[in-house]
């Protein structure tokens, strides 16, 4: 593989290893250890929070599968993947400003500190905290894989390597410079992202000869292509229709997202967010899926789905600037793994030990308890990644469904739902993830909609009944809600 | 372990009331994106028009559509969110 290409990779490598070493320094005089290294001690602004949301959120697949996908089924994956869109606003209003609100109120730190104030139950933190590590561990080593395999592909270097530079990379921060580092270096990659797609979009463009070009080059290839249908018009609209639901709406429910929701500074920042979020995400899910389907025609016979990104950069691309774009897959696997090796590492340290194990551990005890753990938890992932077991591959596919199923409600609705209660949340929270595996196995994309559509439902169904079931044998009805909320009397 | 949440506090009107403008929004969204993807989309390709180059259903659907969605939370946020303090300084302490 040829230098020009590498060099700007490997410089994006060192940026980003310095970023988060030199975002590591307000750790280390500080009281509230866990708040500054698990949340960045709630200081973000709307710049960096929309930055790290997108960036947390966007993965390798917007960068290489989605891609890759578009480029055999023509503009109807385009339509599916604009179904984004709503997550540049929608987690940050719907949970919103009552949600900042309430966990500063609980001292939430994570997502589980939040559900386990809300709902007073050792089973659903144990529930949570076994969902997120189980899940998001699965998916980090997943993304750990793609980010070796694209060091691989790019420089020929040896899958091991390759992993080893990766791990490195992300590792070093992440360990020293917790949420701030994390956020800090995810404002970098999105950038990465951002500007690699506006610059391969328009060179891709240029070399298919134009928009109307390229669009007829594909319609003489097949009709099928530019109709919204897929290549083979198996896209119904129902089906494309549901990923609405697995990723749009319900990413309110995915933890490394749901966590920024309460680390944000101001209602300003949080304003701010919500614009800048919108115009990136919408952005990079359009330009990126688009350039795999422009690629079509300028590079046709690609069998692979997964090399059309980086081959039509090479080819519209003079080699340095290739290095360049091709450092914002690199930044979109970075910033995702990044991100849940710290939740993860948060659920172990936070919801498990501190919560269970050993309650009353000094500040200074807690300091190293979550320096190891990340750093065990990331050499373990490495270990995973270097022979990846079936396990694992086949937890990853639960993962992002799985999540939004387990947490969707016990979240949304117990934020504003007063009748939820802890009966409602384990059983939407079993039912959940049960139903999920269930249907994935026995009967996936259910009535020619997406696998995450109906555990969706079931899990809403089960949270609302036993919520109401066990409602009048314990309390009185919701009203009286409003004073034991305060339990200690208020007035 | 306990922290009071009052429900009545008046941050949380605003709160929810913005919630909703978030389902609003995202219900706008969809329409707009459903109906014009298959409203124009599904007619033979033969007959499709172009816009900029791009099949019609598309640039309305996926372009326009975004660049509508992002002038609606522009809109949405300059005109009808609400700035509030977030700790608790002024709350029923």
């Amino acid at each position: 593989m040829n230098l020009e290409v590498m060099i700007p990779l490997i410089i994006f490598l060192i940026v980003i290893f310095f970023i988060g070493f030199w975002a590591s320094k307000p750790l280390k005089n500080t009281n509230t250890f866990l708040e500054e290294y698990f949340l960045g001690g709630r200081q973000l602004g709307g710049f960096i929070l929309a930055m790290t949301m997108i960036a947390t959120y966007g993965s390798a697949s917007s960068f290489i599968g989605g891609p890759g996908v578009a480029y055999n089924q023509g503009l109807g994956w385009v339509l599916l993947s604009m179904a984004q869109v709503a997550t540049g606003y929608f987690v940050l209003m719907v949970l919103g400003k009552k949600f900042a609100i309430v966990a500063r109120k609980y001292n939430a730190v994570t997502l589980i500190d939040f559900l386990k104030e809300r709902y007073q139950s050792k089973w659903v933190v144990l529930l949570s905290a076994l969902s997120i590590i189980i899940f998001l561990f699965s998916a980090m080593a997943a993304q750990w894989v793609g980010g070796a395999r694209l060091i691989e592909s790019l420089t020929g270097l040896s899958y091991t390597a390759a992993l080893f530079l990766f791990a490195a990379s992300v590792m070093v921060y992440v360990i020293i410079g917790g949420f701030r580092a994390v956020a800090l270096t995810d404002t970098v990659q999105g950038l990465v992202m951002f500007f690699g797609t506006l610059i391969l979009l328009i060179a891709t463009v240029i070399a298919g000869g134009g928009l109307s070009n390229i669009i007829l080059d594909l319609s003489a290839e097949n009709p099928n292509l530019i109709t919204p249908f897929g290549h083979d018009g198996s896209l119904t609209p129902l089906y494309v229709s549901s990923f609405w639901i697995l990723v749009g709406v319900g990413v309110v429910g995915l933890p490394q997202v749901t966590v920024r929701a309460m680390s944000y500074k101001d209602s300003k920042a949080m304003h701010k967010a919500l614009i800048i979020g919108t115009i990136v995400v919408g952005f990079i899910m359009l330009g990126m899926h688009l350039i795999g389907v422009f690629a079509r025609p300028i590079l046709p016979g690609i069998d692979v789905g997964d090399k059309v990104m980086p081959m039509i950069a090479m080819e519209v691309l003079p080699a340095w600037l290739a290095g360049i774009v091709l450092a914002a897959p690199m930044a979109a696997i970075m910033s995702t793994v990044d991100s849940l090796l710290l939740i993860v590492s948060s659920a172990v340290v936070k919801d498990v030990y501190l919560n269970y194990i050993k309650p009353d551990a000094t500040d200074n005890n807690i300091k190293n308890i979550s320096l190891t753990v990340t750093t065990v938890l990331g050499v373990l992932v490495f270990l995973m990644a270097l022979s990846p077991p079936d396990l694992l591959i086949w937890l990853n596919l639960f993962s992002f469904g799985g999540l939004e199923a387990a947490f969707i409600w016990p979240v949304v609705l117990g934020l504003y739902w007063k009748t939820g209660n802890k009966f409602g949340a384990v059983t939407s929270m079993v039912l959940g993830v049960g139903s999920y595996i269930l249907f994935h196995t026995y009967y996936p994309n259910a009535f020619g909609m997406h696998t995450v559509v109906l555990p969706i439902l079931i899990s809403l169904i089960g949270f609302i009944t036993v919520s109401l079931a066990t409602n009048h044998s314990f309390n009185k009805p919701s009203d009286s809600k409003l004073q034991t909320d305060g339990k200690e009397g208020v007035f | 372990m306990k922290y009071e949440v009052d429900q009545r506090d008046p941050r949380f009107k605003i709160s929810h009331r913005e919630a909703w403008i978030g389902i609003i929004l995202v219900t706008i969204n969809f329409i707009w994106w459903f109906g014009f993807a298959y409203g124009m989309g599904s007619k033979s390709v033969e007959s499709y028009s172009y816009v900029w180059g791009l099949p019609a259903w598309f640039f309305y659907s996926c372009v326009a559509g975004f660049a509508v969605m992002v002038i609606l939370v522009i809109l949405a946020v300059k005109f009808l969110f609400k700035e509030v303090p977030f700790e608790d300084e002024g709350g029923n302490s």
